[in-house]
């Protein structure tokens, strides 16, 4: 990120090295403390978006309270739809954290130095996003307070039989990995120096990997039970990984479109290019894949379409998805149109616009519309449907309030560090200073 | 009031032209002031927000929080469980009921076949599970479901489980289904914290007080076999079944899975499971696999047998013939 250093430091002598590792012991709380009054300070404009964020959160808590005291029977859950809301939530948002990586592959592989001062904006999207995921699996629980039993070592860890275990380790891992990254650059930069390549470009390259196998495990998790013929399908993982680089991407572009407009973080118009190339690409092969899945279901005709004709068509009756489906595959392809026309695509406007349709198609297509019917018909052919309670609709809220309210702070932060107002040397954050 | 000169970018000027202020306090910014209120209110509604949860875990006991899983206890300390979950049952229902932990026996292989010729589609099976396994009331649960299926057809999309009308009826036959017992069960290989497993009897059990309920068994099981607890299930105490299992029919927690155990509280003890005594037209058969002469093995041997999703490779205990 750094590419200008002020102050150097080469320790090399023992003494030097013990000096800065004292150092370090001072500095590193006083950058922590710094961080927190940078993402805790802001104009009217900030304050009215955290304090929303936080009161959105605090309504998902108290949803959550509730369910635990009652149990999930005030969910829409059933024996038949046995997983809903949270888990299609999940699904979705384990993507997004892996498209984050497509800002870091441009950047770090390719070399592009316009992307070199905004790939933190993908990397800390992988970091709120894994949060919300494990809050979103620990909200799908009886008895998240039996959390431990999940531990390797403390508890009975079903490794490596049981995919969920996998689940545990790489989204876990995603997380250190992000948060080491993250946390190295802004820290070197708020002590003024150039982050040293040794201990952090090879963790890069692994996160790039990581990413890839996150949402291939969580594929896994689906396309492993034999009994669910929709999700039982080679395609899934594939799948996973176009839909994520679609909606990561989309996400980062009205990001940096937001940054660019309330921040004075340097967004050059070619990170932006760069990114809508990317998703170009995977619009294209998202597509594609929508489209050999349904030829195969649909041509075909056997008894395993069954799930398939009731999220697109209904079965017996039974159509609560279709609406949504529909609207997935029109905004896709509006979301593609728009974003592959010549005139359309020089557009700002438009170019938001396909952003807000693709990323909202990809919640529904891998969110509920993936989840749901895996369930419709249930293994034993019985038709029942799932409608979300509101307490589902509160707690998902509260998440996803609560993971724009961890990336809201993080990017406040790293936009302060990367402009030179959070640094070592620095000694208050002026609010006059801040354009949000 | 009189703004100090320090602050002056707090003041403005009124309609009236005259210039106020809001109150500062030496040093200390109205912001500052601000950030402080809006903190405290954060946690203060934070708290509110999350007591009903708390209090929920307080009230539970630090045996119950911190309990190994089954196999990790020993013979002391499995009687000590067993000892407070009867006690649990004596407080919240006042009925006094015997939890045995009885073990697999030896020499033992479980399997289940149902004659379908035979079976009429009368119910008793899952009327006589819901009593013997203390199911939840209000949701009429059962580990047994009867599909009505067409004759002449082993699509089960065809197949209803929600018929009311008077049976047998002649155009259908009756198909019950309930756990497998299966020797590759997907069910056990999914679960994250080894919370259920196949006995050497060959029975699957969950441990309800290591189960975290994450429902991914219930997600893998190809025969809706496994049923989870939406919420605690109500029995009303004069109908509570005092002979329990300790890894079957005992009072279950909210918030973990639960199957059918082939009623190994019974079995265990030389008895048969709770459907095949209430059926009334003997269409089930239950026994040893392991014993030549036993009369599973007869049919095995002298009957067409088929199983369930097959081609899935589950490997089931459970078996369905025909005899004509």
């Amino acid at each position: 990120m750094s590419q200008t250093p002020t102050t150097p430091s080469h320790p090399s002598a023992g003494h030097e090295l013990e000096h800065s590792q004292h150092r370090h012991m001072v500095t590193y709380p006083k950058f922590l403390w710094k961080c927190f009054c940078a993402a805790t300070d802001g104009g009217p404009l900030f304050y009215a978006w955290m304090i929303f964020l936080t009161a959105v959160t605090l309504v998902g808590l108290s949803a959550w309270s509730h369910q635990i005291t009652n149990g999930m029977a005030v969910t829409g859950m059933s024996d038949h739809v046995s997983w809903g809301m949270y888990i299609a939530n999940f699904t979705f948002i384990v993507g997004l954290a892996a498209g984050g990586v497509m800002m870091v592959i441009p950047a770090y592989l390719y070399h592009d130095h316009d992307m070199h001062d905004v790939v933190i904006v993908g990397e800390l999207l992988a970091i709120a996003s894994i949060i919300m995921c494990l809050l979103f699996v620990t909200v799908d629980l009886g008895h998240p307070e039996r959390f431990w039993h999940l531990m390797p070592f403390i508890g009975r860890f079903n490794f490596p039989i049981s995919m969920l275990t996998w689940d545990v380790i790489v989204l876990n891992g995603y997380l250190l990995i992000n948060l080491h990254i993250c946390g190295y650059l802004l820290y070197t930069r708020f002590q003024g120096r150039k982050p040293e390549a040794r201990f952090y470009i090879p963790v890069v390259f692994i996160s790039v990997f990581w990413a890839i196998s996150i949402h291939t495990v969580t594929a896994f998790l689906y396309c492993g039970l034999g009994g669910r013929p929709l999700w039982n399908s080679a395609l899934l993982a594939p799948r996973f990984l176009a839909s994520a680089f679609v909606s990561g991407p989309a996400f980062i572009i009205l990001t940096l479109y937001i940054l660019k407009r309330l921040t004075d973080l340097p967004v050059s118009e070619k990170a932006i290019k760069t990114l809508l190339q990317i998703l170009r690409v995977t619009i294209c092969i998202n597509l594609l894949m929508v489209i050999s899945e349904m030829f195969t279901e649909f041509y075909s005709g056997t008894a395993h379409t069954a799930s398939a004709r009731y999220l697109y068509f209904g079965l017996h009756g039974k159509n609560a998805l279709v609406p949504w489906i529909w609207t997935a595959v029109a905004l896709n392809i509006i979301g593609a149109i728009v974003l592959l026309s010549p005139g359309l695509s020089k557009r700002a406007n438009w170019i938001k616009a396909a952003c807000v349709m693709v990323f909202i198609a990809i919640w529904i297509e891998k969110g509920m519309g993936l989840i749901i019917p895996g369930f419709i018909p249930s293994t034993l052919h019985e038709i029942v449907e799932y409608t979300p309670t509101i307490t589902e609709w509160k707690i998902t809220a509260g998440i996803w309030a609560f993971g724009l309210l961890v990336y809201s702070a993080a990017l406040k932060t790293t936009v302060a560090i990367i402009r030179g107002r959070v640094s070592n040397q620095s000694q208050n954050t002026s609010p006059q200073d801040v354009k949000m | 009031m009189t703004p100090p000169p320090e602050v002056q970018d707090n003041s403005t000027v009124d309609s009236a032209g005259k210039t106020v202020s809001l109150p500062v306090i030496g040093q200390v910014s109205r912001r500052t002031a601000l950030k402080a209120f809006g903190a405290t209110l954060g946690i203060a509604a934070f708290g509110a927000a999350a007591k009903p949860m708390l209090e929920k875990y307080a009230s539970m006991s630090p045996e119950e929080m911190l309990q190994r899983h089954y196999k990790e206890l020993d013979s002391d300390e499995r009687a000590a469980v067993i000892n407070r979950l009867q006690d649990e049952t004596k407080v919240r229902h006042g009925v006094d009921v015997t939890i045995r932990d009885l073990p697999p026996l030896e020499g033992v292989k479980y399997g289940y076949a149902i004659n379908l010729s035979v079976c009429n589609g009368n119910g008793e099976c899952m009327r006589a599970c819901h009593k013997e396994n203390n199911h939840d009331r209000e949701s009429n649960q059962s580990y047994i479901r009867v599909l009505e299926m067409q004759r002449g057809s082993m699509d089960m999309e065809k197949g209803s489980t929600t018929y009311t009308h008077p049976v047998p009826d002649d155009d259908k036959f009756y198909m019950p289904v309930q756990c497998q017992q299966c020797d590759n069960p997907p069910c056990v290989d999914v679960c994250p914290v080894e919370a259920t497993w196949k006995e050497k009897d060959g029975i699957v059990v969950v441990d309800y007080n290591w189960c975290i309920g994450c429902r991914y068994c219930e997600a893998a099981c190809p025969y809706h076999a496994r049923r989870f607890n939406w919420k605690a299930p109500t029995v009303p105490d004069d109908e509570i079944n005092p002979d329990q299992g300790y890894l079957s029919n005992r009072m279950r927690p909210a918030g973990v899975m639960e199957k059918c155990t082939f009623c190994l509280h019974r079995v265990r003890d030389g008895r048969l499971p709770a459907c095949l005594e209430a059926c009334p037209t003997g269409a089930r058969v239950f026994g040893n696999l392991l014993d030549p002469d036993s009369e599973i093995r007869w049919v095995l041997a002298n009957k067409r047998v088929f199983m369930l999703k097959e081609e899935l490779g589950t490997q089931p205990s459970f078996f369905y013939y025909f005899d004509e």
